[in-house]
């Protein structure tokens, strides 16, 4: 399976790291093409032209690399597609589970990177 | 700043959106304003296998492949629109968008469909995505080997139930009454299912844990007993809810909240439409939205030409 949205789509470990390192604000939607994250990679798409101060990704949930978001210790306890978690220099400020409506992903992206 | 449209479409479901490709394509100026993602429940289907000429294709694909047609004749969708305000008893009908403005119209479909009712109990909101589950194709994978609970006895909870049973290592159908809504097939399939438990006349109450899901509260509706259970997750499948409290003291509903139409899908204010899920009939499926949309739009067309 691969992730069809007009997201950059983070492929590997090494970029995983990359990316969250060498930006201050990322948030990384990881999942699957199913109904409960869909909704959440359209929001995103629209909202990277709001907030261009956050880089905005998503991950397949099943590459073997993902282990990166599964297993964080912000993710202990999730048991519902998407895996969505924010990041400010490096370090999760934030993760959820399931599905999120716009108005939760904006309050999270106001709250932690405005 | 106020925008004129011939017709406002409220909803970009399926209903809304074929509305709004039989509008736009008679070139009448058309708008979708819709509170949420497009598609509606539609995006929310994993695969879709009855729509007619379609074999298999997700809701999401669905959706999108209906926005662009609307798109290509014209039609203007605005998704995830914030609206502050209804005003549709008058000749001519506006609603306001946070930040964007008025928009006017002479006429206004209302397509704003349903979503999956919720117990309402504490803890399910906490609980959501950390062992409260809405979609079993979608989280069934993280139950493997272990116990879970379905609530609801209509179809989809007990053809869920069964699919769950691929994952869980025991499923029990918590369900209100001591008979099911389902159809007999499904019933016959859950009950004869080896990992299948049932208890009736019974609800959860009551969700808690720590980090997840860890027990629930499963309450006997006829002796009001509670007994609490050890589970690992919890699937919801209780019907579904009209979305239609914004339109509530404008057009006359049913006693279960849904929109009541003519044989034109008029609404009982002249100019005031209404298609798909959010109105009063029996079938609820991406075929009967389009129908009813489809239905609204050309009577549309002569209204306005009257
Ligand atoms: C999990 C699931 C699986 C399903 N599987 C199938 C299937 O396989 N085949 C099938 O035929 N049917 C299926 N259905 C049913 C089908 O999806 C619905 O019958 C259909 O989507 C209804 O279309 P609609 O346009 O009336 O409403 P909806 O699809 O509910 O769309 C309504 C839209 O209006 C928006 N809205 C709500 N209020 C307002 C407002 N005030 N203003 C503006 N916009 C608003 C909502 O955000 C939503 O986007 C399924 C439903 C679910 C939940």
């Amino acid at each position: 399976m691969t992730l069809d949205t007009n997201l950059e789509h983070i492929t590997s470990e090494a970029q995983y790291h990359e990316i969250i390192n060498n930006n201050e604000n990322v948030m990384i939607c990881c999942g699957r093409m199913g109904p409960m994250c869909v909704p959440v990679y359209d929001d995103m798409e629209e909202l990277r032209n709001e907030y261009s101060k956050v880089k905005f990704y998503d991950m397949l949930f099943d590459l073997p690399d993902a282990h990166v978001i599964r297993n964080l210790p912000e993710c202990r306890g999730f048991m519902g597609l998407p895996f969505t978690v924010y990041y400010k220099n490096g370090k999760v400020v934030k993760a959820t589970s399931s599905i999120q409506m716009r108005d939760q992903l904006t309050e999270i992206l106001d709250e932690n990177f405005s | 700043m106020e925008e004129i449209y011939d017709i406002i479409i409220l909803g970009g479901g399926p209903a809304g959106l074929t509305a709004g490709i039989y509008l736009s394509r008679a070139k009448v100026k058309t708008l979708v304003l819709n509170v949420g993602v497009i598609g509606g429940q539609m995006s929310l289907t994993h695969e879709i296998a009855n729509y007619p000429g379609v074999p298999n294709i997700s809701g999401y694909m669905l959706s999108r492949t209906m926005q662009k047609q609307a798109e290509s004749f014209g039609c203007k969708v605005i998704s995830n629109a914030k609206i502050t305000s209804y005003k549709l008893a008058g000749e001519l009908k506006s609603v306001e968008l946070a930040g964007k403005g008025i928009f006017s119209a002479k006429a206004v479909i209302i397509a704003s469909g349903g979503k999956s009712r919720e117990l309402n109990v504490p803890g399910e909101k906490e609980f959501a995505g950390r062992g409260v589950s809405y979609c079993a194709t979608c989280d069934g994978d993280f139950f493997q080997d272990k116990e879970i609970i379905v609530v609801g006895g209509g179809n989809s909870a007990l053809e869920e139930a069964v699919a769950l049973t691929q994952y869980a290592s025991k499923v029990t159908v918590v369900h209100e009454f001591d008979y099911f809504q389902a159809h007999k097939k499904a019933v016959e399939e859950a009950t004869n299912h080896p990992k299948i438990d049932f208890i009736l006349n019974s609800t959860v109450s009551a969700f808690y844990g720590s980090q997840s899901l860890e027990k629930v509260t499963v309450k006997n509706l006829k002796t009001g007993e509670d007994t609490e259970t050890k589970i690992d997750g919890v699937f919801v499948f209780i019907g579904y809810v009209p979305q239609t409290q914004p339109f509530k003291d404008v057009v006359k509903l049913s006693d279960r909240d849904e929109i009541i139409v003519n044989n034109q899908m008029m609404t009982n204010i002249k100019g005031v439409f209404a298609a798909g899920d959010c109105i009063e009939k029996r079938f609820r499926q991406i075929t009967t939205a389009v129908s009813d949309g489809t239905k609204a739009a050309l009577n549309i067309i002569e209204f306005l030409q009257n």
